[in-house]
């Protein structure tokens, strides 16, 4: 009949009115600053340091100061400053730590190959996307304190990944161990060798 | 009558009217009085206009399963508020190349002529501001002049989508002027009176008290609402008859050169122009100010007419949510082709309900049954016309 496409349009906004007041799953908004979606787990903007525990973060940082994230940056984004002194790292072994370490998250392009060729995985992709600031040069220059966070956090981003690493890290501080537990018995058991043969 | 006419609610706005005239002498009362009335009426609407626009975007999103604006206020009710300020503090553009008098009074004229309109509205049982005996004819005329102010614009911005615009409104104007007034001649042949405070009294009486005699209960009277709500959308340009301002086409149509508080006008305007086409429905078709039922009239008159015209306005705002926009051939198809006979038609079954007015009771359903007749013949038959060979459409490549 001429016309009743007009009233079944009519009837289908209606029904949509009428809908989006008792039926939640038609209203698909989120209001975005009260409510955040969960991000996918891919996601990733910006870098930051793990660290161990979320008691002593400074402490327990996985980073070793090696600086091959710093050289591998393509736009050069990554600053670090070694220390002189060294600390027992996630395996116990004494090393080295950044007593710097910047990224200037301006320049960063999101590249992921500092994580990539980070043999400590001690630097992780983060999802903190609110990152805007009035100041555009140090709002933006991201220090150590504010990029070190606990290896709980990085479980919530990402994981997967984070339970591969806990995991290979929990079998490489294991197999230290062991090494050094035969080192330490080989000792014991052989005498000390003597020094070079007189000539 | 009942006493519940003359109650205390009834008469309060005109005895507060009086008490405000009265600190003044006797002899500049009139002109107070006068004053008062475009005052209120400013003030009605101006606030009707605000909220109008924040109910048309609150409904529009629930329509499209979202909430509309939220973040101004409590459920974003000063989202208003907001609009006019930025509207206010934004830029006042003129192009260089535009008739810098014209461009400036387009917006003016517009607004002045569109609130003309509401002098001449019965808005409740003693608030005509001017009753006028030809106040329909007057209400045309005023609302026909806003087309005026369309194409001063138009011609006025030098641009050629404003220009495009112009002479898509004056067409639209001309195409649908008629049908409008075709399917109002049917309500003054009936109640024998260009005045609308008089048609309203025409359509004050209850068959057993509770079904009222609006016009828009009779078969002629229907098809007229009918097409007086089709062609009020045309005259008002809106959805989906905004064709002078269709943004996929012609950027903002008329309007491209305006900014700031000019633009606010024009959009200002449009929406008087809406809520006074809206009341002249409801006074000729809906009965006015009268109460639908005889017990209900303990209700004040003013509070039937609002809750009807906002009825109306909501019907407007869901026809927008619903209906696509029409092509220029389409548009003028549907007024030469369809709306013009159809209202023809229609004054001829009025005129034919008028002749049986007298008839006797068996002859009554006779009456009735004639005069659908005639309408239902004369829409089925013209809307055949009007589409034949035009579809259903046939998708040849797509997957069906």
């Amino acid at each position: 009949m001429f016309g009743s496409g007009l009233l079944q349009g009519l009837a289908v906004t209606a029904k949509n009115f009428v809908g989006s007041f008792h039926d939640p799953k038609r209203m698909v908004t989120t209001e975005y600053p009260e409510q955040k979606t969960k991000l996918p787990e891919a996601y990733r903007n910006f870098p930051f340091l793990v660290a161990e525990t979320a008691e002593d973060p400074m402490g327990t940082l996985r980073c070793v100061a090696c600086q091959i994230c710093e050289k591998e940056c393509p736009p050069q984004c990554i600053y670090i400053e070694k220390s002189k002194d060294k600390k027992p790292d996630a395996t116990g072994k004494m090393q080295i730590y950044p007593t710097v370490f910047d990224i200037d998250t301006s320049v960063c392009m999101s590249c992921q190959i500092c994580v990539e060729v980070c043999p400590f995985d001690a630097i992780e992709m983060d999802q903190v996307f609110e990152i805007a600031t009035a100041d555009r040069f140090n709002g933006l220059m991201l220090r150590k304190e504010q990029l070190t966070k606990p290896n709980s956090y990085f479980h919530e981003i990402h994981p997967n990944d984070a339970r591969e690493i806990d995991a290979r890290l929990a079998a490489d501080r294991k197999a230290a161990e062991e090494k050094a537990r035969a080192a330490a018995a080989a000792k014991a058991a052989a005498p000390p060798k003597p020094s070079a043969p007189p000539p | 009558m009942t006493p519940t006419t003359d109650s205390f609610l009834e008469r309060a706005p005109l005895l507060l009217r009086d008490w405000i005239s009265g600190f003044f002498p006797a002899a500049l009362r009139g002109v107070i009085n006068d004053l008062i009335a475009i005052l209120t009426i400013l003030a009605v609407f101006g606030t009707l206009f605000a909220f109008l626009t924040l109910a048309e975007r609150k409904i529009l999103g629930r329509i499209q399963n979202r909430p509309g604006p939220n973040r101004t206020g409590p459920f974003g009710l000063l989202q208003p508020f907001a609009d006019g300020i930025k509207m206010l503090t934004k830029e006042d553009i003129v192009p260089r190349a535009a008739d810098q008098l014209l461009h400036f009074l387009a917006p003016v004229a517009l607004v002045a002529f569109s609130l003309l309109t509401f002098a001449v509205i019965p808005y409740g049982r003693h608030l005509v501001p001017v009753d006028l005996d030809a106040g329909v004819l007057y209400f045309f005329a005023a609302s026909a002049s806003t087309e005026l102010a369309v194409f001063m614009a138009g011609w006025a911005s030098h641009n050629k989508y404003s220009l495009l615009a112009a002479m898509r409104a004056l067409a639209q104007l001309i195409s649908y002027e008629l049908p409008l007034l075709l399917s109002i001649v049917p309500v003054v042949l009936a109640a024998g009176s260009l005045s609308p405070s008089g048609i309203v009294a025409a359509q004050g009486a209850w068959t057993l008290d509770v079904l009222p005699h609006w016009y828009v209960f009779t078969p002629w009277g229907f098809a007229g609402f009918v097409i007086f709500l089709v062609s009020a959308l045309a005259e008002s340009n809106r959805s989906p008859f905004d064709l002078p301002e269709a943004e996929s086409e012609l950027v903002a149509g008329h309007l491209t050169e305006y900014s700031g508080f000019k633009y606010a006008l024009f959009f200002m305007a449009e929406y008087f122009g809406m809520c006074a086409l809206s009341s002249l429905g409801v006074t000729l078709f809906l009965g006015g100010w009268q109460a639908p039922c005889a017990f209900l009239e303990f209700i004040p008159s003013y509070a039937w007419f609002g809750a009807k015209l906002l009825g109306l306005l909501l019907g407007f705002i869901w026809i927008r949510a619903t209906l696509p926009r029409l092509r220029m051939d389409q548009l003028m198809r549907f007024a030469w082709k369809f709306l013009v006979p159809l209202s023809l038609a229609n004054l001829g079954v009025a005129a034919l309900w008028r002749l049986g007015a007298g008839w006797s009771e068996p002859l009554q359903l006779v009456r009735w049954a004639m005069a659908i007749a005639i309408l239902a013949t004369a829409f089925f038959l013209l809307g055949r016309k009007l589409s034949s060979g035009f579809g259903p459409r046939v998708y040849r490549y797509a997957p069906s």
